[in-house]
This record gives structure tokens, C-alpha cells and sequence, in this order.
């Protein structure tokens, strides 16, 4: 590769990590490339933590009310959090991106693995943002080992992730072993044709000899990313150690990872085997209790299941490498295929390695749309990921497409020729590439997303709204992910009563409030609803990956605790207590740890507020997410719901299928709406899902713009009735 | 490949492998920095020392560990990073972590130890 064309250098003083913390985040405006330094204050380390947490912090104090995704003023934010980086626990190496999302029109952040967060943060930086738009394709350099940020001009014709990455790897490394000191965020043409944009954090295999791709997947980050012109962002650190954020306690770091990497050795082939296949161990208990997505959620189980078995895939990944994706994370549930011939698109023959796929990719890029072959799933993974698609919403949108395409909404004239029924592989993966290339219309409105799509399908292609209204299968304008809902009450509000959309890091009740009938009443669902979106948050906050907390669990956890409290898994949150001491120095309790997640949770809530969105109106649900919306669903398990009809006190005698469906649905949503009042309530918001004044007051995050937000959008008859 | 072979049956307990595989590596008579462990048992002593097997070597994200000519599995610690995980899957426990370092250590066949042994408990071989 020619040297590129520096376009902007800036020099900073080096700074040591304090406890986890740099204590000053970075500020870029790509479009005047200028650079700031800005101080991270006591006040905001106690309230925000770090993470998600600072990422919505800068954002908030970044743009207008009125700020849409493409407004200059929207920022990109990457931050990792205090314990982002420590070496000795699995699960550590997450950076969260936050911005405005094409797809929401509100805040969204989204998580990656890989190196890039930590050695953001060892560079000397709590937090990246980028502001402004360039007016030129550009690659922007944070350059921790001489102290200094560059912009350059993107010499890349192809912005594609893996051409960019390699390249980007090669060209700032000065040797083999020096690659893994680098990351690069990367995205790709899909990215600009659609509002599914990922972001693709890398970091460098050394066995495998060519960069991974971790993403942060959902919300259309990488969408954002491309609307700022940017080709690439890579920061390099080296020397990186086992102290390197100068923890107050390194003993407790070491005595904690090495108790979790002996519990993994012992017991992750008996629990979940994340070792061996990672998430795709989930492909066949999600076929099996009816939650494997297929067809557009009609069903949830389908005969031919077994060939998307994590067994195909333990035999597909390359196995006996530790695939973490940061130093330390023992679960290696990174899995890769190695070697695959691609069959299809613009690199055709070239062997490559592919990243996954995922549980949730084999889903949606799998069942859901009626293709159960791996081969396939794994093609359309590489080039979701290589055109910088979220594989979620992509397989999720393309459901909602074939199934309009088969109640005859579409045809081929206005797919351009392709017929996109369930199953159809040649047309479903053209219309990928019709993405990665955005040279079709159609392609380009498939890209908006299923919420947009309904309007233009409706407007353009005269399809009944109401119809797709039941069927498209999103919340807040985001995609849901990969597991049916339908049956669980409390996995509704999992999905549906959440910060950001359906997608599913706040919280997964199914078992234990539908196989485990654990949540019996509202107020048992609320509970639920509140404390595990908070506990899972603070993974967001400090820098941490959610699976090494259940996907392995210590072999007395279900012997020592019951029910519930089995599934806090609370040895493990006590690891987490005694890991955040041990870095920052502080002395949190279990509870207090839920506190911090619920600042940035109601925090999240009234920014949602002030730029529209964030009220009871836009906790949206389709039919097709509570129940069956057409016969056929019905009919796959007619005594399963003529029982759910009879529980609910219904007298279906004489009824057809059709009036069934319509008596099961009126009930389910007057459960839905006892629901959302039970969550309001338990987390302190107003019957219109706003945080009360005093929610604000008990968390100390009333800031006077923050309460000035609440009270204007809050009215009397929204009060709770004492 | 060199190895440190043992017979806890003839130790007698005397702890003087660990003082001198302290001393030796780290300069400094210091038990819990022995490359090798001697603790009691049900029988009399128990034995822990590397067997040289290399297993820790798959576990290394970052090729610190590899197997050098003689057949003995080391540690380079410029590139060590101190993540742990061949600690935590070594399967005989051989590889130590203590609070005083930030990164592990294993015995590396030197035999210093074996000439030190009162009792022939020790004995350094080459397969």
C-alpha cells in the first residue's frame, strides 16, 4: 500500500492510567478536523461510570433536541469503561458505541468485542468522539505509542471491511507480531445503502494470520460512520500488560480470572460447550421449546432444524484456538470457519476466514428466512459483515420481505427480478449483494428497515399497512432479534419495554417466566424488568461482555440457590462487585452496582424523551409478537392454543380459527397493557413511561436540564392514582 | 525433552527445591516463588512441577509459550500479558500465579532443584 496523505495531525501529552480510567476523553470534529482534550470529572465517573454511560453523557452535551442522525452534530462515541482492558477476566475487552440511529431516530449504542476499546483507552482516552462530517473519505489514526491523532484520506476504492481491515493492519504494523497492537473500526458499503450499518472492531489472530471482525451490530452505527465519511478509525498501543490500567488491587483481578478460567475448564462441556461451538449452542434448545425464529416468526420450530445443529458447526469451526476476542476471555465463543470457498458475489473463489456465525445469524439468516444450510449461512454472514450489515436486522427485515412477498404485497417486477419467497437462496443472497453494491432500488428500500418499508410498501406498492403493521416485526424502528416472543409475557416487556428497541441485551425471561413459571404475577414480571435490564447495563458501563456471567455457571449455583436468584447467578455478581473494587479502588456493594445501572438506564429514557421518542406511545408491538396473527400459526399447535384460550378463561366452542386468533390477541393485549403499567410503576416512571422528577432526585441525576426535559412532557393525568 | 521427574514417595519434605528454585530464578529464598511445590499429603508429600506435556501452549492468545529445542516449554514474558488462562487450564496445576507477580511462572527443566534433593526425590530427565 502508497503512503496515505496525512490531512490532519494533532499531538497530545501522554497520560497513566488512574484505576481504570484515563480521566479525559477525545474529541474529534472530522469535518474541520479539529481536536480537544475534555476532562473526565469526578461527578461524572460517580454518575456515569464510564462505557455506554460516558457515551450518552458527551452525546447529550453534543446535540439539539431537534438533532437528527444526519446532522453534523450527531456523534459517533467509542468507549470501553473502567475495567475495559483488565487482562485476567474473561469478557473484558467490550468498547460501546453510542450515537443517534437511522433506524430509531433516537439514542442507540451498540457493543463490540475485539481490541479496539482497550486500546483506545491505553492510548489514553476514556472515550472517542467524533463529530462533524468530512468532506472526503478519511481514516483516522489514534496513534498511542508517539501520543498523536491523524486524519488521512482514505486511499480505499473498495471501503469493504475486510479489504480495509487487512489493509489497515499491514500498513500500521511494523512486523507480523506487532498486528495484534492494532484495531481497526471498519464498515463497508452496505453501510451506506442501507441503515443497517455495522461496525466491524478488529483485532489480529496470530494462528490464524489475518485480522478478526467483532461487531457492534445493531441501531445502524455503521451508517453513521459512512454518513461522517469515515473509511476507517485504527488506533495501535503497544505493550500492553497485565496492569495496564494500574488497578488499586491486582491480586483480586488474578484470584478472580483464574477461579472463572478453572470453572470454564471444568464445566463449559457439560453446560454450554461455548468453547467448543459458542452461541450456536443455543440453535437446537431454541428449536426445541418453540423460540427458534422461522419464517417470520410464524413458527417456532421447523423439521428441518437439525441441520443448522451446533454439532455442524462444532465440525465447521476450527477447533483448539483460543478464539477470545480479548486477552484472557477463556470462553473463546469467537468461533471461525476457516478456509471457506466463497460461492457467491465480488471476492468469488477466495478462501477467507469467516467470524461465526453467531446463534443469532443462524437464526436470521437461517430459519427465519426459511434456509437451513450452513454453507449458505455462513456466505451471507461473511458478506453482511464484509458490507458492514447488521446480520440481525438484515435477517430479520429479509423475513418480513419474503413473507409480504408470498401474501403476493411484492412481485418480481418490484423486486427487480428476484423471487424472494422463504427458502429462495439464489434471490436472497443476490439481494445481499444488491446491497453491497447499491446499485437497485429495491435493495436500497429493503435497507430502510422494516418500519420504513411498511410506508413505502403501503404507499408505493399499494400493500395493506394494517397487515404489516401485525406481521413486521420491530419495535422503535429497530428489528427484533433472533427468538420468538410470543409466548412469554414477561419477554414481551424483554423486548418491547426497552430503552432502544427489541433486540436482546436487556433481558431474557423466557424460561424462567414460561418454562420455569417463575413470574407468576405483574408485579413478579416487573421485578424482572427491572433488575436484569439494570444488571445487564452495567456490563455496558464498565467494559465487560454479558456471557461469562450465566453461558457458564459455578457447578452449585442450582444446588446453593433457588429459582431467581439461581439465575442472577450471584457468585458471579459478586465477582463482578469485587472486579470493580479491585480496579477503581471503591467499595460498591450488589445494590449499589444496580444503582448505577439505573441512573444511566432513566438517563437514556429522557434523552429518548428530548429528541421525541421515549413515551408509552413508542413502546410499539406487533401482533405477530404476542401470538398468532394467521392460521397457520394457530393451526402447528391448535391444542397448545385452544389451551392458552380456555387458561384465559375464553369459551372457543364453535369458533373458527380466525376468531380464536382475534379473542387470543384482545386478551393478550389487555395483558400487554397490565404489563407496561406493572414495569412503569416498579421503575419509578409516569403512566406515560416517563422517569418521575423524584426518579431523577433518588438517582442524583437531576441536572436541571434533565428535569427540564421531564417537565416539559409530563402532565398531571399521567400521575399514578395513589 | 527435558523434564523434571519426580517420586514423592522418597520425599522427606525438607523444602529445600523450593528455596533454591526461588533463589535461583527470582533471587530471593522466597517458598511461594518455587517453580515447584511440594505440599503435604494423605501418603507424606505431594509433588507439583511441570511435566513439560505443553498443553498451556493452545491456550496462549499472544505465542508467549512455546516449546524450546530441548523440548522444554517456556514462557517469554515480553509477550505475556498475564491473562492466566494456561494457569487455569494447565491440567496438572503446574503453572503458578502469585500475588507478588503479575504473570505466571513454571519450571523450565533446569534441575537445579534435583541436585539440591536430600532424598533422590527429584530427577531431571531427557526423553
Amino acid at each position: 500500500m502508497e503512503k496515505m496523505k496525512l490531512l490532519a495531525e494533532w499531538k497530545y501529552e501522554p497520560k497513566k492510567i488512574e484505576r481504570g480510567y484515563a480521566g479525559r476523553t477525545l474529541y474529534v470534529n472530522i469535518g474541520d478536523r479539529s481536536f480537544k482534550e475534555k476532562p473526565v470529572t469526578e461527578d461524572m465517573k460517580e454518575k456515569f461510570v464510564g462505557g455506554r454511560g460516558f457515551g450518552l453523557k458527551l452525546l447529550w452535551d453534543a446535540v439539539k433536541d431537534t438533532t437528527k442522525w444526519n446532522d453534523p452534530e450527531n456523534e459517533l462515541v467509542i468507549s470501553g469503561g473502567p475495567l475495559c482492558g483488565i487482562t485476567q477476566y474473561p469478557g473484558s475487552g467490550k468498547c460501546y458505541t453510542v450515537f443517534i440511529s437511522p433506524l430509531t431516530e433516537q439514542t442507540y449504542d451498540s457493543n463490540a468485542g475485539g481490541y479496539f476499546g482497550p486500546l483506545l483507552k491505553f492510548s489514553g482516552w476514556d472515550a472517542l468522539e467524533v463529530q462533524g462530517k468530512s468532506d472526503r473519505d478519511v481514516i483516522l489514526f489514534i496513534d498511542g505509542d508517539n501520543n498523536k491523532v491523524e486524519v488521512y484520506e482514505s486511499p480505499f476504492e473498495d471501503i469493504n471491511a475486510v479489504t480495509i481491515t487487512e489493509a489497515l493492519h499491514e500498513y500500521f504494523a511494523d512486523s507480523e507480531e506487532d498486528k495484534r497492537n492494532i484495531s481497526v473500526a471498519s464498515t463497508g458499503k452496505g453501510a451506506e445503502t442501507t441503515n443497517w450499518g455495522c461496525l466491524n472492531m478488529s483485532f489480529y489472530d496470530l494462528r490464524r494470520k489475518t485480522p478478526r471482525l467483532k461487531q457492534a451490530g445493531r441501531g445502524g452505527g455503521g451508517t453513521v460512520f459512512r454518513d461522517k465519511k469515515l473509511a476507517a478509525i485504527v488506533v495501535r498501543k503497544r505493550g500492553v500488560g497485565p496492569a495496564s490500567n494500574n488497578p488499586a488491587d491486582i491480586s483480586v483481578l488474578q484470584r478472580t480470572g483464574l477461579k472463572l478460567h478453572k470453572e470454564i475448564r471444568d464445566l463449559d462441556d457439560q453446560q454450554n460447550k461455548m468453547r467448543k461451538v459458542g452461541t450456536p449452542h443455543l440453535n437446537e434448545i431454541m428449536n426445541e421449546y418453540h423460540l427458534l425464529p422461522v419464517h417470520n416468526y410464524k413458527f417456532g420450530q421447523h423439521p428441518e432444524a437439525s441441520k443448522i445443529h451446533s454439532k455442524i458447526f462444532e465440525k465447521l469451526f476450527t477447533q483448539g484456538i483460543p478464539d477470545g476476542c480479548w486477552y484472557g476471555c477463556s470462553m473463546a465463543c469467537a468461533k471461525a470457519v476457516d478456509g471457506f470457498e466463497l460461492k457467491t458475489g465480488p471476492l468469488k473463489g477466495k478462501k477467507v476466514t469467516v467470524d461465526g456465525p453467531e446463534y443469532e445469524t443462524c437464526a436470521g439468516l437461517g430459519s427465519n428466512i426459511g434456509i437451513f444450510d450452513p454453507e449458505w449461512i455462513i456466505e451471507a454472514n461473511f458478506y453482511a459483515d464484509h458490507y458492514g450489515i447488521d446480520t440481525i436486522s438484515l435477517g430479520t427485515g429479509l423475513a418480513f420481505v419474503c413473507e409480504c412477498y408470498e401474501l403476493g404485497f411484492l412481485n418480481k417486477d418490484i423486486t427487480n427480478g428476484l423471487e424472494l419467497k422463504f427458502g429462495s437462496k439464489d434471490d436472497l443472497m443476490e439481494l445481499i449483494h444488491r446491497m453491497g453494491r447499491g446499485d437497485d432500488k429495491f435493495a436500497s428500500i429493503v435497507g430502510l428497515g422494516i418500519h420504513k418499508m411498511k410506508k413505502v410498501f403501503a404507499e408505493k406498492y399499494g400493500a395493506p399497512f394494517e397487515v404489516m403493521e401485525k406481521i413486521g416485526m420491530e419495535g422503535q424502528g429497530i428489528e427484533v432479534s433472533e427468538y420468538v416472543p410470543k409466548e412469554s409475557v414477561a419477554q414481551w416487556g424483554g423486548y418491547f419495554l426497552t430503552l432502544k428497541g427489541p433486540q436482546h441485551d436487556e433481558a431474557w425471561l423466557i424460561f424462567m417466566d414460561r418454562v420455569n413459571k417463575q413470574l407468576p404475577t405483574f408485579e413478579d414480571k416487573a421485578e424482572a424488568l427491572h433488575y436484569f435490564p439494570n444488571f445487564r447495563l452495567w456490563f455496558s458501563l464498565v467494559g465487560l461482555c454479558k456471557l461469562p456471567w450465566n453461558d457458564i455457571e459455578p457447578a452449585d449455583n442450582v444446588v446453593k440457590y433457588k429459582g431467581i436468584e439461581a439465575a442472577k447467578v450471584p457468585e458471579h455478581v459478586q465477582n463482578y462487585v469485587d472486579l470493580f473494587n479491585a480496579v477503581t479502588g471503591k467499595s460498591i456493594t450488589k445494590e449499589e452496582l444496580i444503582v448505577q445501572s439505573e441512573r444511566v438506564y432513566n438517563f437514556q429514557r429522557v434523552f429518548q424523551l428530548r429528541l421525541g421518542k421515549g413515551t408509552r406511545r413508542d413502546h410499539n408491538i406487533p401482533l405477530r409478537a404476542i401470538g398468532p396473527v394467521f392460521p397457520e400459526e394457530w393451526e402447528v399447535r391448535t391444542e397448545y392454543y385452544d389451551n392458552e384460550l380456555k387458561a384465559a378463561g375464553i369459551d372457543s366452542k364453535g369458533l373458527t380459527t380466525e376468531e380464536k386468533i382475534r379473542k387470543l390477541q384482545e386478551y393478550r393485549l389487555s395483558q400487554w397493557e397490565q404489563l407496561v403499567d406493572a414495569v412503569y410503576k416498579r421503575r419509578g416512571w409516569n403512566k406515560n413511561g416517563i422517569p418521575t422528577v423524584e426518579t431523577l432526585k433518588r438517582l442524583g441525576i437531576d441536572y436541571p436540564d434533565v428535569v427540564e426535559v421531564v417537565r416539559k412532557h409530563s402532565k398531571p393525568e399521567d400521575n399514578w392514582e395513589e | 525433552m527435558k523434564w523434571l521427574a519426580t517420586y514423592p514417595e522418597r520425599c522427606v519434605g525438607c523444602e529445600s527445591c523450593m528455596l533454591t528454585c526461588s533463589k535461583t530464578w527470582f533471587k530471593e529464598e522466597d517458598k511461594e516463588l518455587s517453580r515447584i511445590q511440594v505440599s503435604s499429603s494423605e501418603s507424606g508429600y505431594a509433588i507439583n512441577v511441570c511435566n513439560q506435556c505443553g498443553e498451556c501452549i493452545d491456550y496462549c492468545p499472544t505465542l508467549a509459550i512455546k516449546r524450546d529445542n530441548s523440548g522444554v516449554v517456556r514462557i517469554d514474558e515480553s509477550k505475556c500479558v498475564g491473562c492466566l488462562m494456561c494457569a487455569g487450564f494447565c491440567p496438572t496445576e503446574s503453572m503458578f500465579v502469585v500475588e507478588k507477580r503479575e504473570k505466571p511462572f513454571k519450571c523450565i527443566a533446569c534441575g537445579i532443584c534435583s541436585k539440591e534433593c536430600p532424598s533422590e526425590a527429584l530427577e531431571l530427565k531427557q526423553d
